[in-house]
């Protein structure tokens, strides 16, 4: 009505259309232009994409501040790892013979494991954790993400089940209906390079991963949570039974996390408890409340401008300072923190709901 | 007579530390009344409330709600049996409009699980529009129909406070506790407010009813209980309750008696 103009006369599908035709293109302009190390960016922002979408669900739906997320993410990696990889065989006797091929187990089958095997670690974690709130729930979920971080490096003796801190290697990488993902494929009249595959099965996941969550926020279960999140003792006074509520949260937050981890450990082919810290999950979080705190596009959009910001970082501040100053003056790394930190004290002071928060969302 | 009882509750008791904020209180709401619980600032009724929803523990009392024993202890437990409640200090879901605070409201009477939710059967989606359907009808039910799609927090007090019955009426409650829904309102809210307490015992529910405005309380309540320091000190119809001399000395002080 108030704007003319080309898109204004587009109707919705046609954007969603134009939507798609990019998504699919944007692995070879990217990859033409920047080379595959950017794709790979791109692989790792969509992954993010899947992590942040399940923090939100804890963080953002039901207000249950979960500082230990990314432990979920470890366990999904570390169960692709030790089924898919050489490392138990090598360890002990009896699985070797068990397996005399190698354990190989299909990217698929860990997944739907990772996903149980995430949702009752989720459970574990918010059993103990039901009566607290806000700073107390953070010290906890916080402490039970090292502990887990803890045990993946520790766990070399006396039996070695993790490789502790060296990590574990040569995973299987993803193969998934008779497709390998490490290897280009020949469709005849146009090769897709395996970088190219794989960001099409993460935005698959990441895709199918947010109308999971805008599903469950348009539903009963999702006002539930966000009743939980406003008033605790008003949710129950709804007849919501807020701790099955909360625990239904905490699990299906954790089994996102579990999917993305099973898929990280094949797209590196290694894992080690580095990849695991209290760090990542701080950055999960960062995305979720500078995107928008429960709303999913404005995750979706913290989730891929700090997947990717670091990159264009290292890519500009480098060479910046070689040309400046002849060598390196600051580490990339501390400017990236530094940066974080501002992007978010900023938000925190002129936009507390997130860059995208959701319309009608005042103060 | 006691199958007439929607509630019927005896000898409750409860003490935080050396204060003893109820000392065998007995209430008794017949069906489809309006049943008024009053007494001075402190005298226990919001916490006689928070014991018959199950918020606090009692340390005694025998709980009979519609005939049935009930042990309250989980508050959504009560309120999936029928029990509703609104709050003194108004609780809403402030950044939830209007519309899905009601909708909230039906969460016990629904079923949808997750599998429903993530997959949209049709079962679930049927019955997610009934949800919507019969918010909608509680909204006008209320008055507030023009305010669905704004925030809850956003609404003037009265509305904030008739918005808290209608999402109480969403939990499709056999008793109504109003924990002083008239407080803060100013004389046309108050009025209206009488309509619709009037319509809602017309429309089969009952009430129990914590308030201060006694005009309200004496025009409405088909009967009265009265607390001062945890103990009933009087209950029967508003107009003996209005002359006997406990009440008036509880309110007006030795004195006047």
């Amino acid at each position: 009505m108030h704007k003319e103009g080309l898109f204004h006369r587009l109707p919705r599908s046609a954007y969603l259309w134009i939507g798609i035709i990019a998504l699919i293109l944007m692995p070879w302009v990217v990859g033409a232009s920047g080379g595959n190390y950017w794709v790979r960016v791109l692989d790792f922002a969509l992954l993010y994409i899947v992590l942040a979408l399940g923090l939100n669900v804890v963080v953002g739906f039901a207000g249950l501040l979960d500082l230990g997320y990314i432990a979920f993410y470890a366990l999904g990696a570390y169960s692709y790892a030790l089924l898919a990889s050489p490392h138990l065989p090598q360890q002990f006797e009896a699985i070797a013979t068990a397996f005399p091929q190698g354990m190989h187990f299909s990217p698929w089958m860990v997944a739907m494991f990772s996903i149980i095997l995430a949702a009752l670690f989720g459970i574990v974690l918010g059993f103990p954790t039901l009566q607290l709130r806000g700073d107390y729930l953070a010290i906890v979920t916080l402490g039970f993400g090292e502990i887990i971080r803890i045990f993946m490096n520790n766990l070399d003796r006396p039996l070695n089940l993790t490789n502790g801190p060296k990590g574990i290697n040569a995973i299987d990488p993803i193969h998934l209906f008779g497709i390998s993902f490490a290897k280009p494929l020949d469709l005849g009249f146009i090769q897709i390079p395996g970088l190219y595959l794989v960001f099409y099965l993460f935005l698959l996941l990441a895709v199918c991963v947010a109308i999971v969550c805008l599903h469950l926020q348009d539903s009963r279960i999702g006002r539930a949570w966000v009743a939980i999140r406003e008033d605790e003792i008003a949710a129950k006074a709804m007849g919501i039974n807020t701790r099955n509520m909360k625990l239904l949260a905490f699990a299906i937050g954790a089994s996102f996390a579990g999917v993305a981890g099973v898929l990280f450990s094949a797209f590196q082919g290694f894992v080690s408890p580095e990849s695991f810290t209290l760090w990542e999950s701080i950055v999960v979080l960062a995305m979720v409340v500078l995107g928008g705190i429960g709303h999913i596009p404005g995750v979706i959009l913290g989730a891929v401008l700090l997947a990717i910001f670091p990159e264009v970082l290292r890519g500009i501040a480098q060479p910046l300072q070689q040309a400046l100053f002849g060598h390196v003056v600051i580490d990339v790394e501390i400017i990236r923190q530094l940066i974080y930190g501002l992007a978010l004290i900023l938000i925190m002071l002129y936009r507390p709901g997130g860059i995208w928060q959701k319309s009608g969302a005042s103060s | 007579m006691m199958d007439q009882m929607l509630l019927d509750v005896t000898d409750v008791s409860k003490h935080f530390g050396g204060v003893h904020a109820l000392e065998s209180v007995g209430l008794r709401v017949p069906h489809g009344s309006i049943v008024g619980l009053i007494g001075p600032n402190g005298a226990g009724k919001t916490t006689f409330f928070n014991v018959i929803t199950g918020l606090y523990p009692a340390d005694s009392g025998i709980f009979l709600f519609n005939g049935k024993p009930y042990f309250p202890q989980s508050v959504s437990e009560v309120t999936q049996s029928g029990l509703a409640r609104t709050f003194q200090n108004i609780r809403l879901f402030g950044e939830m409009t209007v519309l899905e605070n009601v909708m909230v409201g039906c969460h016990c009477r629904t079923k949808a699980s997750v599998l429903g939710a993530i997959f949209r059967f049709p079962s679930t989606q049927r019955e997610e529009q009934a949800i919507r359907a019969k918010s909608i009808e509680l909204l006008a039910y209320v008055g507030l129909s023009e305010f669905a799609n704004i925030e809850a927090r956003n609404l003037s007090y009265g509305h904030q406070r008739r918005l808290e019955i209608a999402r109480a009426l969403a939990t499709e409650p056999k008793l109504l506790a109003l924990d002083e829904p008239a407080a803060g309102m100013n004389a046309t809210e108050k009025l209206e407010l009488r309509e619709l307490l009037l319509r809602i015992r017309a429309d089969g529910k009952t009430i129990l009813l914590i308030e201060h405005d006694v005009s309200l309380v004496m025009g409405i309540c088909d009967s009265l209980t009265v607390l001062d320091y945890g103990k009933v000190i009087a209950s029967g119809k508003p107009s003996d309750v209005r002359t006997h001399p406990e009440v008036i000395k509880a309110y007006l002080g030795q004195g006047a008696v």
